[in-house]
């Protein structure tokens, strides 16, 4: 499931459950939408309830990551799970998208 | 628990996305019914996904009324996990096995670079037109724990 909310300029972005290629899909769609429709300027990934990854998540994350950056716009991600964390470790996607341990943190872009 | 337990599943499903899950419970179900370390099944899991996934997405192009056979077996600490398509095949198996190689700029290429990551060992077995099997394979059994098996 994908759930969005916004903070002024930033646009949280919840997933629950294996982003694999069937949630990776609707990801995709709904944030593509969303930042063709309205401004954003951070695209946040809340990660807490996300259980497993797969290219096809990562896929997808990378894929927003370029969009928003052709806007000018930034994106990170927090609440990463130790499972999942090490997948996107072992993706090198760690090294353009940071990573905060809360959503306040990941608003501010600070370092906990 | 007997790491040992001699096990084999098959099953067969049709060629939907949603099907990728039912594939990690599967396997998941499985390899949990011995003694495994959290990470050692989150890479199984991780390895079958990205597999059944191709499948789905390359071998038969999205078309969803296609089947995928995937087959497991635990012999002696041993597990195999054959996955199989009747799709269109990969042309350069070495080329789509390579670092960063993919068809579609959405994916990041990792797919086989994590099956060969997570396991001992992949080997893909493809013809053009017929169809493409995934054979994974992964000792379950750690050094350790064989040594102690031994000493048994």
């Amino acid at each position: 499931m994908v759930s969005v909310k916004f903070k002024n300029d930033n646009l949280i972005v919840k997933i629950i459950g294996d982003f694999d290629l069937v949630i990776a899909k609707e990801f995709r769609e709904k944030v593509d939408k969303l930042l063709m429709d309205r401004p954003v300027n951070n695209l946040i990934l809340d990660a807490t309830e996300i259980s497993f990854i797969d290219s096809s998540g990562l896929g997808a994350l990378l894929g927003r990551y370029k969009l928003i950056q052709q806007k000018g716009g930034r994106m990170s991600i927090f609440g990463v799970k130790p499972s999942v964390f090490r997948i996107l470790e072992l993706s090198g996607i760690l090294k353009i998208i940071p990573i905060f341990t809360t959503e306040s943190l990941a608003l501010e872009r600070k370092e906990a | 628990m007997d790491k040992n337990k001699e096990n084999f599943v098959r099953l067969q499903f049709t060629s939907i996305p949603d099907n990728v899950a039912l594939a990690r419970v599967l396997i998941s179900s499985l390899v949990a019914q011995g003694d495994i370390t959290l990470t050692d099944l989150e890479e199984i899991k991780v390895a079958v996904s990205e597999a059944v996934s191709n499948s789905v997405i390359h071998g038969y192009q999205g078309q969803e009324d296609k089947l995928v056979t995937i087959e497991a077996s635990i012999s002696k600490g041993i597990l195999k996990v054959l996955i199989e398509d009747q799709g269109v095949g990969i042309e350069d198996v070495e080329q789509a096995m390579s670092p960063a190689f993919s068809t579609d700029p959405e994916r990041m290429g990792l797919g086989f670079v994590f099956m060969q990551s997570f396991m001992d060992d992949v080997q893909v077995i493809s013809t053009l037109g017929k169809g493409t099997k995934v054979i994974l394979e992964k000792n379950l059994i750690k050094e350790n724990q064989a040594c102690s098996h031994l000493a048994n």
